[in-house]
């Protein structure tokens, strides 16, 4: 399609930009958590280069690039974004900064923050001043997370919250917090939960890492003991926090089912790493067949996603979207991902097995075991598929 | 171009959709089946689909044609799929437009292209030899002869064959049996001497032949496209076809999901809505998402025939591979939930499940374009 002059004088003015400010490291692949600027208050960078592009980027409103100038976002369009996007992915450049508080926190403040939480928390999730962490999940609430119950009781200007959260990504690092509470003890669950932010500084908060299978620890649980929270960090209504909850769900949803839609362009696709693997036979095809007719279902599955993807913003752009379709995404993204692995796994033999050496041997065998909980995380998969029996197929409650 | 419908390619698909709905649903394919018509779909209907501007809907304006190209195609495939009409749609308006108006001389395309824009005639691709598709297996002799050749050899599955007014019969004129080279395409008259034409009775009503040649002679102006050179041809008819049969087998699960998932509301047991159990509920959103890919692979594969993308076989093949097999989870999962319903002739939910089945097959199936896109894609 042609774009219009316009568009095309942005993408020239976004290339040569981008040929001039991002510094050539980070123009290598990502190739592991060391790699990723998370930003935040305690956040040490990993090169000068890591410190530049995220001000440079950040400066340009980058970080976020469809957030408002105002709130130190670029202030661009769905088109513009997208062009840079494709500049971005052109120089194969890294994203500047990954952060919760860009990809769930910040559309819900968006939509359901004051004026006055905006402009306090947006600018700084936009240049990756402070690292914010999800205090969902609880062990007694799940799947079924409405059931949650730390309490958030008022005493006079500060409501005191009391209780345990767990999978909390990364709260050891964490600078803010961005929490589900019960405040009306007494009302239906859905309707007693709001939303509340706090400084992890604030006394009563601690944590502690949980050991996963991969070896790492990149989730905590989180424990409150009387913390104090002023009143007016409580965003949106009291006891309708689970509206935000949920519209935030979506955008981590579409966040973590969009792990596989790289497939298509960009990045090193599953059928180059079989054939750098395995070669190729005489005939020109990949020689285990059984394998080869597996890499083939998972290429086109994973091309079929990646369309579905584009397809998706496509039509949300022209106005023709059906919505809800983020339970659909990660659902399905998360399985493919999880089904990518398991070959990853497979084309490398023995040789995928190694746990700890040299020139990150054990990467792609933790990366396996993190692969698995894609489809536990932010909603299982059937817990995703219990929502798209209701909402999109409007199947009778069980 | 955005993987969307414009606002006139929407008119299209509401239209199409309203047509086939009224004029050709599921109890016309009854009808016809019933009562053994013998030709195997209804003239009057594809007479009104060349008022609808349907039957010419990918041949140039030029031609007597809409000139709409394949996305528009593929919509009305789709309805077709919708409401398992009979049409000769796809032999005629699809695989043979696309050859003739890609390879065919000004003569050829005068001759033959505004007649089936128009409705008045059914031309029939005779090309697959074997019951599993390779389209560069041809044991089909062509031998020079006079100012011509002549023709010997079986097409045991050409679909329309039995109403065909013309025949493009795939020959080999030089090459080995599965050589893509020495293929060449000619136009024949099915009544022409030497040629045997036995209906052939399908699982899905539609209709196919067995097309015999036994030293048929044609002469040099029936050769279509290049002599030795007709498989780049083919296959570019080929793909059309396929991404319009994943188009019709998109139409066919989607159709069949919504009778499932309104079965699922409606059939009650243990004294609630089946639908209310949760081993059918998910296995119903897992269809759905599904059906979501199979749409975008579809309109992949036809925008990409239109924008002329260097990469639309593999697309093409993407569409046939990824959609045969969701229209066949879509449809077997159909019957399952309908339950003993689902296994009686009275219900139209069977009808889906052997055109999904038969539409698969047809011009490979998803471990053919499987292999194709390997092979397309180096490994």
């Amino acid at each position: 399609m042609d774009e219009t002059a316009a568009l095309a004088e942005f993408r020239a003015e976004t290339r040569a930009w981008l040929e001039a400010n991002c510094p050539e490291e980070m123009r290598q692949p990502v190739r592991s958590d060391s790699d990723i600027c998370w930003g935040g208050r305690r956040f040490v960078f990993s090169s000068p280069a890591q410190k530049l592009w995220l001000e440079r980027m950040a400066t340009r409103g980058w970080t976020v690039p469809e957030w408002p100038r105002a709130y130190g976002g670029g202030g661009l369009s769905k088109e513009e974004a997208r062009v840079l996007a494709q500049e971005m992915r052109r120089i194969r450049a890294r994203p500047p900064l990954s952060s919760f508080g860009i990809w769930m926190l910040g559309p819900a403040l968006l939509r359901y923050g004051s004026e006055a939480q905006k402009a306090e928390h947006l600018p700084k999730i936009a240049r990756g001043e402070i690292r914010w962490c999800q205090g969902y999940s609880e062990p007694g609430a799940g799947s079924d997370l409405a059931s949650l119950r730390t309490s958030a009781v008022l005493e006079g200007d500060h409501f005191i919250v009391n209780g345990q959260k767990v999978w909390t990504s990364y709260a050891d690092r964490a600078d803010w917090i961005f929490c589900l509470v019960r405040t009306e003890p007494d009302a239906p669950k859905h309707l007693g939960i709001s939303f509340l932010l706090f400084d992890m500084e604030s006394p009563g908060v601690s944590t502690a890492p949980i050991r996963l299978i991969s070896g790492s620890s990149p989730f905590c649980q989180t424990f409150f003991d009387n913390v104090r929270v002023p009143r007016a960090n409580l965003v949106g209504e009291r006891g309708r926090g689970w509206e935000i909850a949920k519209y935030l769900l979506t955008h981590e949803r579409e966040m973590i089912g969009g792990m596989d839609s790289g497939a298509a362009e960009g990045r090193d696709g599953l059928a180059q790493v079989a054939k750098r693997a395995l070669g190729l036979g005489e005939d020109g095809r990949l020689p285990d067949s059984m394998l080869r007719t597996d890499v083939i279902r998972q290429e086109i599955d994973s091309w079929a996603f990646a369309l579905t993807m584009e397809r998706v913003k496509d039509e949300a752009k022209a106005g023709q979207g059906v919505g809800a379709l983020s339970s659909m995404l990660k659902y399905y993204g998360t399985e493919l991902n999880k089904r990518r692995m398991e070959l990853m796994m497979s084309l490398q033999g023995t040789e995928g097995l190694l746990w700890e050496g040299e020139d990150r041997e054990g990467d792609l065998a933790r990366a396996w075991l993190r692969s698995r909980a894609n489809s536990i995380e932010g909603g299982t998969s059937e817990v995703q598929l219990n929502i798209i029996a209701k909402t999109m197929l409007r199947l009778p409650a069980a | 171009m955005a993987l969307v419908l414009t606002d006139d390619e929407r008119m299209i698909r509401d239209s199409a959709e309203g047509f086939f709905a009224e004029h050709a649903p599921v109890a016309e394919l009854r009808r016809l089946r019933d009562s053994r018509d013998p030709h195997g779909f209804d003239r009057a209907l594809w007479a009104r689909m060349a008022e609808m501007g349907f039957a010419g809907v990918a041949i140039p304006e030029a031609h007597g044609g809409a000139g709409l190209g394949m996305v528009a195609a593929g919509l009305i495939q789709e309805a077709i799929g919708r409401n398992l009409s009979l049409t000769p749609f796809l032999s005629t308006s699809i695989l043979s437009a696309t050859l003739l108006a890609k390879g065919g001389t000004a003569e050829q395309k005068a001759a033959l292209l505004p007649r089936i824009a128009a409705a008045e005639i059914v031309v029939a691709l005779a090309a697959d030899e074997a019951p599993r598709h390779a389209p560069a297996h041809i044991g089909t002799r062509a031998h020079a002869s006079g100012n011509g050749f002549r023709l010997t050899g079986t097409k045991p599955f050409v679909l329309d064959g039995h109403v065909a007014d013309r025949l493009i019969v795939a020959a080999r004129t030089s090459g080995a049996d599965s050589e893509p080279a020495g293929i060449t395409l000619f136009l024949v008259d099915p009544k022409a001497e030497g040629v045997r034409v036995e209906r052939r009775s399908l699982v899905d009503s539609r209709n196919a032949a067995r097309v015999t040649l036994e030293g048929v002679q044609v002469d040099g102006a029936d050769v279509l496209g290049a002599v030795g050179e007709g498989f780049a041809l083919l296959e570019a008819a080929l793909d059309a076809g396929r991404a319009c049969l994943a188009a019709e087998m998109l139409g066919v699960a989607d159709r069949s999901f919504a009778l499932t998932t309104e079965y699922l509301r409606t059939r009650e047991q243990f004294g609630r809505p089946i639908g209310s159990f949760q081993a059918l509920q998910h296995r119903a959103a897992h269809l759905f998402c599904e059906l979501e890919l199979a749409k975008s692979v579809t309109l992949k594969a036809l925008r990409a025939l239109d924008e002329g993308d260097s990469r639309s076989a593999i697309f093409a093949s993407l569409a046939k591979a990824k959609v045969g097999e969701v229209a066949r989870l879509a449809t077997n999962e159909a019957v399952q939930m309908h339950g003993g319903i689902g296994m009686t002739d009275d219900a139209d939910i069977g009808f889906y499940m052997k055109r999904a089945r038969a539409a698969a097959e047809t011009f490979g199936d998803s471990a053919f374009h499987g292999d194709r896109i390997a092979c397309l894609m180096r490994y």
